[in-house]
């Protein structure tokens, strides 16, 4: 009793658990309650009925209501799906001339934007594809197809892969130096021998479109909302919502607005990349200590030249992190958005997932992989170079890498015309080696796959079963088993616990928009299955970044391991887990416990580097050891910034929960695949993506607060 | 005493939503706490003064006296609330903003307390970069950035970052910066502030020297009443927002005109302070020694050749003229006699 009186907070929180097992205990299941696997929640039931509200008719269990909150807001999918529609197929017609049939003709003002848009997408990466790979479509965008039809010859020729290969080292050289430029002359090598040119110079161009754009936009919108607060105040809540919102579920509206196929993917991406770019650019921003912008102005600089000469350069770092953010989500969503169509690597990838050939899947995400890397280096290299201005060069030394380039375009279109003379029968190696035609290890891997399938088989299925019938089934039964009710008391007690009131009601708010949807049960899985990722993740994480932080060079090297495979494109998780778990819930979770150990590991590992010298100092002359610095000073200080860290791997947990619906889980994932082959799929895919947003922003609004407040009491905010 | 360069006519400025509304309302009247309680702060409050040619004038103040913020409003990097601001002649609160920014390029310098580097920028890009700023082309913006990083006695670093310097040497490039465009004015905010005791001295020295070579007009800000003594030609001591006295050192010593500037001075060893002029007497008797000493002469300097006289001291000018005389008492009273009155 003395204790709890000490600590009021303790006390509070039992309370609060009090209550919340009383309600789950009080509470009965319903007899009509069933979750049944893959069923929408609307069983046939006597007991079901419906009620009207706003005007639309909704339908719920009769059950108690404490149970289960009744879905009123079942409409609002419908109502955004028929928003949509309405706003793309009849608002706003306007009189747009067309230059096919010269002659104006009616069109909506939105699906004309649209059509516009993705027209102007489609050219400029149709415009790199044929650089690389050579085409038509260029020259028919200047002409039309008759023109081809009576000119054989006009078509663009594309690139041997020998002079890409040479201007990706070449120009990796300028930026950085021996090792990226051999790094890349490798990648580049590898992808052509491989067979795997053709999808990557897809991939590649897609990327080069998206990345910019996004990048330009992101920069643009950064430094509007840190000029004026409404722009920023109108950003806030999109931002904070994209943040957490599942890359999957952008995909089922952009399908309606934009159609099909890479336009629409590279808009996808920009939709999804943006947001973090404006968010670090402001950041940046934000941080720049006011006397250098005072130095600017003294310096005379006009308002243009203080943002791009002053301001941008000094909020470098963050901004260099937003470009490595936008090159992560360009990559990621190249495989996502092949669910609507986009061409490469990715479109490759699922197919063999699908197929589950795991060894062409390996090739393909391998490729995305060191392709992710490259471009990532290479643009860390690029803002970070610095002029010379005392060399004095000469003419050669200072054009050596234009004409090293101009020597192996050449040699390489020659090279490509020995090749014709070469390979008479079959393919021109020289110049293109054709998918699938190269050296392929697939079958290397699949046997590799099948030959610890069944060596370790016994083992694997005992684990599988294991984990499934003992660990997750009763989890997830626990789960389900809450009474919304109590949820929301828990959720919104801990909300009022943390930060007051005002934290309660955002979390009570969005926690009601969740059990107030049809899909309250699925949310459950899904945070299940999260909580599960999660919690081990960050033992692993918090276990390897304290192992890794007692030696510097072991703490580098792991956060170096951590930038590599963040790099990943979260899809390619998904392959080795497959390999051995096939397609069960532990392949998902295992590939959620991989990819969310990355920020668990990085912000303990950050987080104890960032105890200050002098504390250490300190802490040693007090005469503890190595144990009790850990303990008493270490975590103690660490410990807000570890927080971020599981803020950082819920976000990630979710998001590969999500991605593993591919896989087959039952959760809010699955729905929103579901929803990509709905023709009315776009209302219920983005309010399925709001529910998982909503699901991250609970627990990103409970740590963030919770964070601030222990950071003030620190002293180290 | 030729044109004023920098003249301050009743400036203020009051941080807060209403501040203009109160400050109309006060009519001149201007009080700290009344403004307080209706949210508004009082950063600068009535200041008048000017700033001859060639003039070091420095602002002395604690933290919160609104010395950098009086800085900010003569630089116009905020606007003052009221009152007027010319420099040479010119109105500076009715520049456009053209017109703001061609005078920055060309007339002002200015060093900030944390340097304000441009981290991406080596010494030699960071020196260049006003230059490049006014639309110098490349090459002689870094030729001229050259001769100023020997000015501050950086050559061989040049090429360094930022952060591979001591904040010594951070604070010279900010110096070489802010000299640049060859400016009238310079205004340092707390320049060595930042920096340990030995560079500071170091420092100070240093600028000494580059202001006698170069004779700009200075306004220089510092909260450090030794550092001010060493540097100004005259010194202005705010507090709340208002110059409590505004005079030369060794006036300000003799005769602080308020209680607190009086609590500066009563620490300040006189002899480094005041010139032989300060503390002679007017009268010259005829039974003067031989010896004689300029009226110019810090007090420190001469003590000792006055100290082991038994007869009254000489003081001449520049022509020789004896224009006065001073006794060893008088001396042994300045050093000692008054501090020991204090206790």
């Amino acid at each position: 009793m003395e204790f709890l009186k000490k600590n009021p907070k303790i006390f509070q929180w039992l309370f609060l658990l009090i209550v919340f097992f009383a309600l789950c205990f009080a509470i009965e299941v319903p007899e009509t309650y069933k979750f049944i696997r893959g069923q929408a929640e609307f069983i046939k039931d006597p007991n079901q009925s419906t009620f009207v509200f706003a005007g639309k008719e909704v339908r719920y269990y009769a059950f108690d209501v404490f149970w289960r909150l009744p879905p009123l807001l079942g409409w609002l999918p419908i109502w955004i799906n028929d928003s949509l529609f309405f706003l793309m197929n009849d608002w706003m017609p306007m009189e747009f001339w067309n230059e096919d049939t010269q002659e104006f003709k009616t069109r909506p003002l939105l699906l004309q934007i649209s059509r516009n848009l993705t027209g102007f997408m489609t050219f400029i990466i149709e415009l790199i594809r044929e650089i690389l790979l050579g085409g038509l479509e260029t020259i028919v965008a200047f002409t039309s197809w008759d023109f081809i039809d009576a000119n054989p010859w006009a078509e663009l020729p594309g690139l041997p892969w020998t002079i890409v290969a040479a201007g990706a080292t070449i120009l990796s050289y300028k930026l950085s130096g021996k090792g990226l430029a051999i790094f890349a002359g490798l990648t580049m090598v590898y992808i052509s021998i491989f067979g795997q040119w053709k999808p990557s110079m897809q991939t590649l161009s897609f990327i080069l479109v998206a990345a910019p754009l996004s990048f330009i936009f992101g920069l643009g919108l950064g430094i509007s909302a840190f000029k004026s607060k409404r722009v920023e105040k109108a950003l806030y809540p999109i931002l904070l919502v994209m943040q957490t919102m599942p890359q999957y579920a952008v995909l089922v509206p952009a399908l309606v607005l934009f159609g099909v196929g890479d336009h629409a993917a590279v808009i996808i991406t920009m939709i999804v990349a943006i947001p973090p770019m404006i968010l670090l650019t402001l950041l940046g921003l934000r941080a720049i200590p006011p006397e250098v912008i005072e130095a600017g102005r003294m310096s005379g600089c006009n308002n243009w030249q203080l943002m791009f000469k002053v301001l941008i350069p000094t909020a470098r770092r963050d901004i260099l992190i937003g470009v490595n953010q936008v090159i992560m989500v360009c990559f990621s969503m190249a495989v996502i958005s092949a669910f609507i169509g986009a061409k490469g690597l990715g479109f490759n990838l699922l197919l063999a997932l699908n197929q589950l050939n795991i060894g062409l899947a390996l090739e393909a995400g391998l490729c995305i992989s060191l392709i992710a890397i490259l471009l990532d280096k290479m643009s860390l290299a690029w803002a970070n170079k610095q002029t010379d201005y005392f060399g004095n060069l000469s003419f050669f030394e200072r054009n050596k890498n234009t004409i090293f380039f101009i020597g192996a375009f050449i040699i390489g279109i020659v090279l490509a015309y020995i090749g014709t003379f070469l390979f008479k029968d079959t393919f021109n190696y020289l110049f293109e080696i054709p998918h699938n035609k190269g050296i392929s290890t697939a079958d290397f891997w699949n046997k590799g796959v099948d030959w610890i399938f069944d060596t370790f088989f016994v083992y694997i299925k005992a684990f599988n079963t294991w984990l499934i019938q003992d660990v997750l089934q009763p989890m997830r039964a626990l789960y389900l088993r809450m009474p919304a009710i109590a949820t929301i008391v828990l959720v919104v007690g801990a909300g009022y616990l943390i930060g007051g009131i005002r934290s309660a009601l955002v979390v009570c708010g969005l926690t009601l928009f969740i059990a107030l949807s049809p899909w309250w049960d699925r949310a459950l899985v899904t945070t299940y299955m999260a909580t599960f990722g999660v919690i081990v993740s960050c033992l692993i994480g918090f276990t390897v970044g304290t192992l890794c932080f007692q030696s510097k060079s072991a703490a580098k090297f792991m956060l170096g391991v951590c930038d590599i495979f963040q790099t990943f494109p979260s899809f390619v998780y998904l392959i080795p887990v497959m390999m051995l778990f096939g397609i069960t819930d532990t392949s998902v979770l295992i590939a959620v416990i991989v990819y969310a150990t990355i920020p668990a590991t990085r912000y303990t590992i950050e987080g104890l580097r960032s105890v200050p010298v002098s504390l250490h100092e300190a802490a040693t002359m007090s005469g503890v050891n190595k144990f009790q610095r850990l303990t008493k000073i270490e975590f103690p200080l660490a410990f807000p910034h570890m927080m971020l860290g599981l803020n950082q791997t819920i976000v990630f947990a979710l998001f590969m929960v999500i991605i593993g619906a591919f896989i087959g889980t039952e959760d809010l994932g699955q729905y929103i695949l579901k929803a990509l082959s709905d023709k009315n799929g776009a209302g219920i895919g983005l309010t399925l993506g709001i529910c998982v947003a909503f699901i991250g922003l609970i627990f990103d609004n409970l740590i963030r607060t919770w964070v601030d407040k222990r950071k003030k009491h620190l002293g180290i905010a | 005493m030729s044109e004023a360069v920098i003249k301050c006519e009743s400036v203020y400025k009051i941080f807060g939503e209403n501040a203009e509304k109160m400050l109309q309302k006060a009519n001149g009247n201007v009080d700290a706490k009344t403004f307080q309680e209706n949210g508004c702060i009082v950063g600068v409050n009535n200041a008048s003064f000017e700033v001859a040619k060639g003039e070091m004038l420095v602002v002395m103040g604690l933290s919160g006296s609104g010395k950098s913020t009086l800085l900010r409003c003569i630089s116009r990097l905020t606007d003052a609330t009221g009152g007027k601001i010319f420099i040479e002649g010119q109105d500076l609160l009715e520049l456009n903003n053209k017109e703001l920014i061609d005078l920055r390029r060309n007339k002002m310098g200015m060093v900030f307390q944390s340097f304000a580097l441009l981290p991406h920028k080596t010494v030699v890009e960071n020196i260049a970069f006003p230059l490049q700023i006014k639309g110098i082309n490349t090459d002689d913006s870094i030729s001229k950035a050259m001769d100023m990083v020997k000015l501050v006695g950086l050559d061989g670093r040049e090429n360094y970052f930022p952060r591979e310097l001591s904040g010594g040497q951070q604070q010279r490039v900010g110096i070489a910066r802010s000299l640049a465009v060859e400016p009238d004015i310079w205004f340092l905010d707390e320049p060595f502030s930042a920096l340990d005791p030995l560079i500071r001295k170091e420092m100070q020295d240093e600028f000494l020297r580059l202001q006698d070579k170069l004779q700009k007009t200075i306004m220089f800000i510092t909260h450090d009443f030794d550092e001010a003594l060493k540097l100004a030609d005259r010194i202005a001591i705010m507090k709340d927002g208002i110059i409590e006295q505004l005079d030369t050192p060794a006036k300000i010593v003799l005769n602080p005109a308020t209680e607190y500037v009086r609590k500066f001075t009563e620490e300040v060893p006189r002899e480094k302070v005041l010139l032989i002029e300060d503390v002679m007497d007017q009268s010259t008797s005829d039974n003067l020694g031989d010896l004689r000493v300029s009226k110019d002469e810090i007090i420190e300097n001469v003590a000792e050749k006055i100290l082991t006289q038994e007869k009254t001291v000489g003081v001449i000018d520049k022509n020789n003229k004896i224009i006065g005389s001073i006794n060893p008492t008088k001396i042994i009273n300045t050093v000692f006699g008054e501090r020991k009155n204090r206790n």
